[in-house]
C-alpha cells in the first residue's frame, strides 16, 4: 500500500515540478514569451493600449499579472493551472484547455493503440524466434526486425501518405474522420475514426515492434537456458505452462522498464507523426503553436502530454508489482 | 550443479571451460551476463577464471608445491611450462600476466626477509611485449571479434563509411549551391548528380555529404552527454543505495516522465538557443539520461554484493573507485549498447524536428532537407520530388542500421569469454598450459556460432 502510496506521491510532484519549469520558462527568461507577447499586443492594440491593459491582456493569456511580485505571480499561476485554466491561446482565441482538451483522447488514441500493437505483435514474435531459434524463420525475422528498428517512425509515415495516401488514394491524407459523418457511439463513425488512424498507428507500431520482437528473442532464449527451465521440464509440467509462466513471465520482466520508456517515445513520435497526417492531436497543436509562437497553446500542449504521460508510466509502474512479486517488497538495502 | 562436472570444469582453464559449461547446461548462449554465467559455471570463481589458482590452492599449499623446486630452476618452470605437470593450473595464469608470480618466490625458504606480498616476480616482460599484448588485447582482439562476426563487422563498416563522408567526403564533393543543375533532376539520372537536384537545382548528393560532419557531431554530444549522466546517476545510486539512492531516483523518475521530444521542443522556442549542432545534440537527448540512469542502476543492483565488490569495500577501497574500477567495468558492453543506441535516438530526434522546422540550424542538413522537400517541393504528394524526401531518409536509415549493428556487436566485444578467445598472446599462453596439464584432451574449440547471441537491446 504504501507503495502505491509513494508512487502517486511521486507523480504528483512531476506534474507539480513540469508546471513550475513551464512558470519559469515563460516567466524568468530575458527577451522570452512575455517580452514577445507583450510586443505582440501593443502592435495589435497600437498606441491607444495603456500598459495596464497590455498587462491585463497577458495575464488572460497566460495566467501571469506581470505587475504583481513574483510569489504572488507563481501563486496564482499554479492556482490556475491546477483549475485547468491554460490561458488563452492567441492563435485560435479560444481557452487552451478547450482546444487541448478536444485533442488528448485522439493522442491517446494513436498511442495506446501503437504501443499495445507494437508490443503484442513483438513480443510473440520474440517468442517464436526464440524457440525457433537459427531456423530461416529466425534469420528472416531478426533481419526485418533491425531494418524496422533502425527506421524512423516518420519515415515511414511519409512514405505511408505518399504511396497510400496521395498516389494509391486508399487512406486519407488528413483529420480525424470524414467530417460529414455525425459524432457519436455509431458504426459508420467508428469505422471512419479507424481507417483515418490506421495509418499513424500503423507507422508507429511498424517500426515498434522489430525492437520488441529482438529484445523479447534475447531474453527468452537466456531464460530457455536457465536451470529452473531444466527442473520444470524434469517436473513434467506441460509446455504450455512452461511457455507462458516459466519464459515468457521471466523474459518480459526486463522489458517492463523500456515499456515505460517507450511510452515516453511514442509520444515524442506521434507529435511527428501527427503533423504529418495533418491529424488534430495534442502534438498537431503542439506545433501550431510553436510555429504560431502562440506560447500559452504549446505550454498547455506540453503540460498535458506530460500528464498523459505520467498517468501512463504510473499505471505500467504500479502493474509491475502484480507481474513480478518481488518488487513489492521495496529496497529495505544497505547503504555504503 | 553436479559436483563431479564441475571438477572437471575446474581443472581446465579457462577456454575449455567454457566448453564444458556448455556440455554442462547449454546456457551459456546468451553473452550479456558474463558475470552469472561464470559463476554458475565455474564453481567459486570471480570474473575471467583468473583466480582458479588462488582459490584452488590456499597459500600454504602453494608454498608447498613452489618449494620443490630449487631456486635456480623456478624462472625456466616458467618459460617451460610442461615442467609444472604437478601443479598444473599455475603455469597458465603466470605467463598470462606476467606479475602472477609475486609472492611466490618468497616462499623458497625464506632467504629474503620481505613479505611475500612485496615480492616482485623475478621474471618479467619487457616493455616492448607489454606493448605488445597490451595492443593485442586491447585492440586487436577486439578488431578480430569485430571481424568474425557479421554484423558487428558490417556495423563499423557503415559507420566507418559515414565517418569518411563526414571528413574526406567533403574534398571529393563539391559544395551544395543553387542552380548547380537542372531543377528537380530524379536520382540516378545523370552521372554528374547521382542522387538528383532540388528545386533550386542543388545536387543532392553535396547536401547529404556536407550536412554529416553536423550531423555525426551532434550525435556523438548527444550521446556521450546521456551516457555519461547516466552512468554516473545509475552506478551512484545503485551502489549507495539508501538516502543517495532515493533522492536521485526521485530525481530521474521526474525526468524519465516528461516525453523528451515535447521538451526539446518547448526549450527550444523559449530558449534562444543557436544552431550549434553540439547543443542541438544535447538538448535532444535532454532527459534520455534518466532512462538509462534506471537501467544502469538495476544492473548494478545485482553487481553491488557480488564478491570482489564487497572484498573492495572491506579493504577500504572509495567508492569512487570502487564504481570505476569494480562496477563500470563489468557494465561496459551494456554501456556501449547504450551509447550507440543513444545515438541513433538522436538520428531520429534531430532529423524528426528538423524535418517539422522547430529547430534553428546553421547549415543545411538530412532533417532540413526534407522539410524542403516536402514543404517547398510537396514532396509527398508530386512523384517528381520524391526523390528528394527518399535520398535524406534513406541516409537517416543506413545510419541508424549501422549503428544498430554496432550495438549488436558491441556486446561481443566486450565479453571476456569471446574476448580471450581471440587474443593470441593470451590464448597461446593457455595452450601452452593445458598441454602441460593434460588434463584437457579435447582440442580447443573454435568459436561457436551459438555464442554470438546480440538481442537484447
Amino acid at each position: 500500500m504504501s507503495h502505491v502510496l509513494k508512487r502517486l506521491a511521486q507523480s504528483v510532484l512531476t506534474v507539480y515540478v513540469v508546471i513550475s519549469a513551464s512558470f519559469g520558462l515563460i516567466r524568468l527568461l530575458p527577451g522570452g514569451p512575455l517580452a514577445y507577447l507583450r510586443s505582440q499586443a501593443i502592435q495589435q492594440g497600437g498606441s491607444d493600449l495603456s500598459m495596464s491593459e497590455i498587462n491585463a491582456r497577458i495575464a488572460a493569456q497566460t495566467n501571469i499579472a506581470v505587475n504583481e511580485p513574483l510569489y504572488v505571480q507563481y501563486y496564482d499561476y499554479m492556482v490556475a493551472m491546477l483549475q485547468g485554466d491554460f490561458g488563452q491561446s492567441t492563435r485560435y482565441g479560444e481557452p487552451v484547455m478547450q482546444i487541448i482538451g478536444s485533442a488528448i483522447p485522439w493522442t491517446v488514441f494513436l498511442t495506446a493503440t501503437a504501443l499495445f500493437l507494437a508490443f503484442t505483435v513483438g513480443v510473440s514474435l520474440g517468442a517464436f524466434m526464440a524457440y525457433r531459434e537459427g531456423s530461416n524463420f529466425d534469420l528472416a525475422s531478426t533481419g526485418v526486425g533491425l531494418v524496422l528498428n533502425s527506421t524512423p517512425g516518420y519515415v515511414v509515415a511519409l512514405l505511408f501518405i505518399s504511396y497510400l495516401g496521395y498516389r494509391m488514394e486508399v487512406f486519407p491524407t488528413g483529420g480525424r474522420y470524414a467530417s460529414e459523418l455525425t459524432v457519436g457511439f455509431n458504426g459508420p463513425f467508428l469505422l471512419s475514426v479507424l481507417y483515418h488512424g490506421a495509418l499513424p498507428i500503423t507507422s508507429m507500431a511498424l517500426v515498434g515492434f522489430g525492437g520488441w520482437a529482438l529484445s523479447m528473442r534475447g531474453n527468452s532464449i537466456r531464460v530457455l537456458g536457465e536451470d529452473y527451465l531444466r527442473v520444470a521440464r524434469l517436473r513434467g509440467l506441460s509446455t504450455r505452462r512452461i511457455a507462458m509462466r516459466y519464459v515468457a513471465r521471466n523474459a518480459i520482466l526486463p522489458m517492463y522498464t523500456g515499456l515505460m520508456i517507450a511510452i515516453g517515445t511514442v509520444f515524442g513520435g506521434a507529435v511527428i507523426i501527427e503533423n504529418i497526417f495533418a491529424y488534430p492531436g495534442v502534438g498537431f497543436y503542439l506545433i501550431q503553436g510553436i510555429n504560431a509562437r502562440d506560447y500559452p497553446l504549446m505550454m498547455g500542449g506540453f503540460i498535458i502530454i506530460t500528464i498523459a504521460m505520467v498517468i501512463g508510466i504510473t499505471i505500467a509502474d504500479l502493474t509491475y508489482g502484480i507481474l513480478d512479486p518481488r518488487a513489492k517488497g521495496g529496497s529495505s538495502r544497505e547503504s555504503y | 550443479m553436479n559436483r563431479t562436472d564441475r571438477d572437471d570444469c575446474q581443472s581446465a582453464p579457462d577456454r575449455s571451460q567454457s566448453d564444458c559449461e556448455r556440455s554442462e547446461n547449454g546456457s551459456n548462449r546468451h553473452s550479456t551476463d558474463a558475470p552469472e554465467d561464470v559463476a554458475s559455471g565455474g564453481g567459486d570463481q570471480p570474473v575471467g577464471g583468473y583466480a582458479d589458482a588462488v582459490a584452488d590452492h590456499p597459500v600454504g599449499g602453494y608454498a608447498d608445491a613452489v618449494a620443490d623446486h630449487p631456486d635456480g630452476d623456478y624462472a625456466d618452470a616458467v618459460a617451460d611450462p610442461n615442467k609444472f605437470t604437478d601443479e598444473e593450473r599455475d603455469p597458465g595464469r603466470s605467463a598470462i600476466s606476467g606479475h602472477a608470480a609475486n609472492g611466490r618466490v618468497a616462499a623458497d625458504g625464506g632467504s629474503s626477509s620481505v613479505s611475500e606480498f612485496q615480492q616482485m616476480a623475478d621474471v618479467s616482460m619487457t616493455d616492448a611485449e607489454r606493448r605488445r599484448q597490451w595492443l593485442d588485447e586491447k585492440i586487436l582482439a577486439p578488431a578480430r571479434i569485430v571481424w568474425d562476426d557479421w554484423r558487428a563487422r558490417s556495423g563499423v563498416l557503415i559507420v566507418l563509411f559515414y565517418l569518411l563522408m563526414g571528413t574526406v567526403g567533403l574534398m571529393l564533393v563539391t559544395k551544395p549551391s543553387p542552380n548547380q543543375g537542372g531543377y528537380l533532376v530524379g536520382a540516378l539520372r545523370t552521372l554528374e548528380y547521382p542522387l538528383g537536384t532540388t528545386a533550386s537545382g542543388v545536387s543532392l548528393l553535396s547536401q547529404t555529404v556536407y550536412a554529416t560532419p553536423s550531423m555525426l557531431t551532434m550525435i556523438a554530444s548527444g550521446a556521450v552527454f546521456t551516457v555519461c549522466l547516466g552512468t554516473f546517476f545509475g552506478t551512484v545510486a545503485g551502489y549507495k543505495g539508501g538516502t543517495i539512492d532515493s533522492v536521485l531516483m526521485v530525481v530521474t523518475d521526474i525526468m524519465m516522465t516528461i516525453p523528451g521530444l515535447p521538451l526539446t521542443i518547448v526549450l527550444a522556442s523559449a530558449l534562444d538557443i543557436k544552431g550549434s549542432p553540439v547543443v542541438i545534440g544535447v538538448l535532444i537527448t535532454i532527459n534520455a539520461w534518466a532512462g538509462l540512469a534506471r537501467a544502469i542502476r538495476s544492473q548494478v543492483l545485482t553487481l553491488r554484493d557480488a564478491e570482489y565488490v564487497e572484498a573492495s569495500r572491506i579493504m577500504g577501497m572509495s567508492t569512487p573507485t570502487i564504481i570505476s574500477g569494480d562496477i563500470i567495468p563489468n557494465l561496459m558492453p551494456y554501456i556501449t549498447m547504450n551509447f550507440v543506441q543513444q545515438a541513433r535516438a538522436v538520428i531520429f530526434g534531430s532529423v524528426g524536428l528538423y524535418f517539422l522546422g522547430v529547430l534553428p540550424y546553421n547549415s543545411v542538413n538530412w532533417g532540413v532537407m526534407m522539410n524542403a522537400a516536402v514543404n517547398r517541393a510537396g514532396a509527398t504528394s508530386s512523384p517528381a520530388a520524391f526523390h528528394w524526401l527518399l535520398v535524406p531518409m534513406l541516409t537517416i536509415i543506413a545510419l541508424a542500421l549501422g549503428l544498430t549493428l554496432l550495438a549488436q556487436g558491441a556486446d561481443r566485444i566486450f565479453n571476456p569469454r569471446v574476448r580471450a578467445r581471440h587474443a593470441e598472446t593470451v590464448v597461446d599462453d593457455e595452450d601452452g598450459g593445458t598441454g602441460g596439464s593434460g588434463s584437457n584432451p579435447t582440442a580447443p574449440s573454435p568459436v561457436t556460432a551459438d555464442d554470438d547471441e546480440g538481442g537484447g537491446i
